[in-house]
């Protein structure tokens, strides 16, 4: 008698806590709004992701971040994103091309590379350091946005460093993350000599542990970042409001905060 | 009034009787039920694997290069593990069940922690004590080795993971044994080495296989860990689990081609190493 006391109890607890866990969302008008945002967009997005909270009572904005190459992939694969912020148009491209665009993507900021080194790193001081001898690079893995405009820095600062340089470069690469915030994790924990993420991901968190190597702008890219609502959303009015949001004042005025460079003073 | 045929040869039934036929079948049945279950729910996403694989083109965006690479490295650094795991875990494992020591309970928990700990934070631990800046960081250095992103650190990330798994099977294994066959063993003149390789080891070596076998396997599938410490690099770091997550990024039926091959592979090692259990056991009765 007391076994079955226990085992009910015990079946109480499981299916108790399975509906609490799976019970649908409250109908009381509250909306979720999910962006998939790329890893350099964490910080800034945070912040306008509030900002249009706070202009839209009863909405809650939230984010599944990652490389954007790994979000396109998630969201080919039926992911329920209602927004799409990628660092570069191909990504975009790759989810358009699948159908998931709801309108067209635009761009919507702006992005440089930089190189950065652990702070007590002596021997890197210019950008054709990197094709030295036992420099341990870090970057990211091919697909990500950030190794794709890398890939493009480096070929052209072969034309300063060398026709070796691009090769040489990617025979120092020790490691290949998922995302660019890995990548300057890495480097800001002091594994890896080197690394190339975008100037944002320079965040105050980090810049203590980081030293900076400016990339000419001659030799540098324009990141292209573009979003797009989705056609997932559960809301296709809502999603295109977030878009309008982060192409407004508003949100180009965060944007710049943060280092990215907004619309207005894109070359 | 109608007469319905009777079944003479058994008595009927009591109310009794009838009761505990229906308890006994209704467990049965649950018993049944759960267990299907239970199966269903760990067989279906293998099943699930498979016929996505069918139905997409899914070797394309594989590339073989990258495979093979990942495939030799996952082999070559979980045999190291295995190798490094039986020599150091066999003699911690004796001694947690023979010995009495201070601490033996820490010990004996502290063994077990990597088991429970996230791999993330298993992979942050590592990179505390070998990393560049770790304990160790400046020592290594002195020495020229450098632990950080090589394929040693694999090896390190996948011993820390794995070795509980087998240690605490070992532990278990030696412990099984009866001392009076042990004290026989002495009584007819065996020495301490002796009595370890011929009768100890030898009564253990199911429970050791076993445990070997899961920790070899949870050293295959070691993701985690490995990112963080060792980073990922085609033919240096990129084991195949990690290779299988660099290549979802970018197609997903490719990396889904990659799992099914990982899984073959697993499969066929667990299947010859149950063979070898039934093995040993037709031997021991025969």
């Amino acid at each position: 008698m007391n076994r079955l006391i226990v085992l009910a109890i015990g079946a109480v607890i499981v299916i108790g806590g399975l509906v609490v866990l799976l019970r649908p969302g409250d109908a009381g008008g509250a909306q979720t709004l999910t962006i998939y945002t790329a890893a350099s967009l964490t910080d800034v997005f945070q912040e306008i992701g509030a900002a249009f909270e706070a202009q839209n009572p009863n909405v809650t904005v939230r984010f599944n971040v990652a490389g954007s190459s790994t979000l396109a992939t998630q969201i080919v694969e039926g992911a329920p994103a209602d927004v799409f912020a990628s660092a570069n148009p191909r990504q975009m491209t790759i989810v358009d091309d699948a159908g998931f665009t709801a309108e067209p993507a635009q761009q919507f900021a702006g992005n440089a590379l930089v190189m950065i080194t652990p702070a007590d790193e002596s021997a890197i001081t210019t950008p054709c350091d990197l094709a030295g001898e036992d420099v341990a690079l870090v970057v990211a893995s091919s697909g990500v946005p950030v190794r794709d405009y890398t890939d493009a820095v480096l070929d052209r600062l072969a034309t300063d460093c060398g026709a070796d340089f691009p090769a040489d470069v990617i025979e120092n690469i020790v490691s290949e993350e998922a995302n660019v915030r890995q990548v300057a994790a890495r480097i800001a924990f002091g594994e890896g000599d080197a690394g190339i993420v975008y100037a944002t991901d320079v965040t105050a968190d980090i810049a203590e542990t980081l030293r900076t190597v400016t990339i000419p702008v001659d030799y540098n890219i324009d990141a292209d970042y573009r979003i797009a609502p989705l056609t997932t959303a559960d809301n296709p009015a809502l999603a295109a409001d977030l878009v309008a949001f982060v192409l407004s004042d508003a949100g180009q005025n965060t944007l710049e905060t943060w280092g990215f460079i907004p619309l207005e003073d894109m070359p | 009034m109608t007469t319905y045929p009777i079944d003479q040869t058994q008595p009927p039934l009591t109310l009794p009787q009838a009761r505990q036929r229906l308890w006994r079948l209704t467990g049965g049945g649950l018993l049944a039920l759960f267990s299907g279950l239970a199966v269903a729910f760990l067989v279906l996403p293998l099943a699930g694997l498979l016929w996505r694989a069918i139905r997409a083109d899914a070797w394309t965006g594989l590339s073989t290069g990258a495979l093979t690479e990942a495939i030799r490295l996952s082999a070559m650094t979980t045999l190291a593990s295995a190798g490094l795991i039986v020599l150091f875990g066999t003699p911690l494992a004796y001694a947690l069940a023979r010995w009495r020591f201070p601490f033996k309970r820490v010990i004996n928990a502290l063994v077990e922690l990597p088991i429970v700990l996230p791999p993330a934070v298993a992979g942050l631990a590592l990179l505390s004590v070998y990393g560049q800046r770790g304990l160790f960081g400046s020592t290594l250095d002195a020495f020229g080795l450098s632990v950080a992103f090589s394929t040693a650190a694999v090896v390190i990330a996948q011993v820390f993971v794995a070795a509980p798994f087998y240690i605490r099977a070992a532990t278990i294994g030696f412990a099984a044994i009866p001392r009076e066959v042990e004290d026989a063993a002495r009584v007819d003149g065996a020495d301490d080495a002796a009595l370890f390789w011929f009768v100890t080891l030898p009564m253990a070596s199911r429970a050791l296989g076993a445990g070997l076998v899961l920790s070899w396997a949870r050293a295959l599938g070691e993701f985690g860990a490995t990112l963080m410490f060792a980073g990922s690099l085609q033919g240096e770091t990129q084991t195949t689990p990690l290779l299988i997550f660099e290549t979802f990024q970018t197609s997903v039926d490719a990396a889904i081609a990659a799992g099914l091959i990982l899984i073959a592979l697993a499969l066929v090692a667990l299947l010859i190493a149950r063979w070898l259990e039934s093995r040993d056991d037709l031997r021991t009765t025969a």
